[in-house]
């Protein structure tokens, strides 16, 4: 295996009384793409968002390269979320006020690039992803399918060095979704980036380099290897 | 052929007349085609020679339809290595992947078996799928490529997702199997 990116250990999340994730181990290694499937309700989402910082888990550590997310400050874990990873949410959350070309290059604005490159970057996304006829569309005026491929761009636009992706592909019909799959994948083995991919759906877990599969909170299966 | 593996599982159960073999295995395997009393008799007989079960007593009066079986050791040994054992992952294997489900349910106290047996073969399907899903991403695969490794991504996704299913209720199954 390369490097570790990506280290968690006995993750326990809680939510009230229903345990979403129970001593959760999983490594991840840098340029890996990793499925995360299993039913609704196991944890996928739960465990995305602990290995994101979006989340701090109850017990247990996210460790990226080494470094405990729970030991960094607030400020230095939303710095690594801007410029070390992508996240794509499994619902949405587009700003409902922008249009499509200025919520993609939201992400690029915020990090200091100018408008005319932010645009131009944004434009490119999106034409990757089979949108960029809603480019001046608003979220409101977009299928839920074309609305989750703005929410991709988004996520990939600054070239994250992780991507999560949270069901990327489930509001999409087979044929879009095999599509953005394809960009998607292609794109992360040539520039070495690892991406956490959360499916419920073993076709989609096909595109990955190995699955964990998870079960009321905790991993099912021996990781499957290539 | 698996029939001879669906004689083996009934006796594990305990030793059994070939006309209990038939008729359970006519009862158990949802939707089986009724077995011939022929087909059952030369089942038995090749068991008998390849050593995996034994004659274990006469009933008064003469007859093969007199005779009950028992499993040997060495037929034990067999039934397990095929209830563990991966189907390759091919379209349309479904119907055999059942059949050692329901073998691996009623010869055994638990679901264990069973549920080792289908995340076994799940993770099969999975990989066999990673593989046709590269080739199908391949450059210089045509459009009839791409079509033909769908059609068995397609086919093998429908079994994995009852695999699935199955693996979620498998301990109501087996609590039914064990109580017919
Ligand atoms: N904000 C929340 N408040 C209360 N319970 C929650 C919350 N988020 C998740 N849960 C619960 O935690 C468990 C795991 O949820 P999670 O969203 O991680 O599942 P999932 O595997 O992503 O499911 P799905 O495939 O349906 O998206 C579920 O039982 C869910 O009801
Ligand atoms: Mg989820």
């Amino acid at each position: 295996m390369n490097d570790p990116v990506l280290q968690a250990e006995g993750l326990v999340r809680s939510y009230g009384k229903t345990q979403a994730l129970r001593g959760l181990s999983v490594t991840i290694a840098s340029g890996e793409i990793v499925a995360v499937s299993g039913p609704s309700g196991c944890g996928k989402s739960t465990l995305l968002h602990c290995l994101a910082g979006i989340i701090v888990p109850d017990s247990g550590a996210v460790r990226y390269r080494g470094q405990p997310l729970g030991e960094m400050s607030e400020k230095q874990r939303s710095r690594l979320r801007r410029t070390s990873f992508g996240v794509l949410f499994q619902f949405g959350q587009l700003v409902a006020e922008l249009p499509a070309v200025d919520n993609v290059g939201l992400p690029l604005l915020l990090g200091g690039y100018q408008k005319r490159i932010a645009d131009s970057k944004s434009l490119e996304w999106l034409q990757r992803l089979g949108v960029a006829e809603v480019a001046s569309a608003l979220p409101s005026e977009m299928s839920g399918g074309q609305a989750q491929r703005v929410a991709l761009a988004r996520a990939m636009v600054t070239e994250p060095e992780v991507l999560f992706a949270d069901e990327p592909t489930g509001a999409l019909d087979s044929l879009a979704g095999e599509q953005v799959l394809e960009v998607l994948t292609s794109h992360a083995r040539q520039r070495n980036m690892t991406v956490v991919l959360v499916t419920h759906d073993a076709k989609v877990a096909a595109y990955a380099d190995r699955e964990v599969l998870l079960r009321d909170g905790a991993q099912l299966a021996a990781e499957v290897p290539a | 052929m698996s029939t001879a593996f669906v004689l083996l599982g009934l006796l594990a159960r305990g030793p059994r007349h070939g006309y209990e073999l038939k008729r359970e295995h006519d009862n158990r395997l949802p939707r089986a085609r009724p077995l011939a009393f022929g087909q059952v008799y030369a089942t038995i007989g090749r068991l008998i020679r390849d050593g995996l079960i034994d004659e274990a007593g006469q009933d008064k009066g003469a007859g093969p339809e007199r005779m009950s079986y028992v499993l040997t050791e060495q037929g034990r040994e067999k039934l397990a290595g095929w209830l563990a054992a991966v189907e390759e992952p091919a379209p349309h294997v479904q119907s055999t992947v059942l059949t050692k489900v329901i073998v691996a349910l009623f010869g055994s106290d638990d679901a264990v078996a069973a549920r080792a047996y289908l995340s076994a073969q799940r993770r099969a399907h999975v990989n066999r799928m990673r593989e046709l899903t590269k080739e199908r991403s391949d450059p210089q695969a045509s459009i009839a490529d791409v079509a033909a490794a769908d059609y068995a991504i397609q086919h093998l996704d429908a079994d994995v997702r009852w695999m699935q299913t199955t693996l979620d209720r498998v301990d109501a199954l087996h609590r039914e199997v064990a109580r017919s």
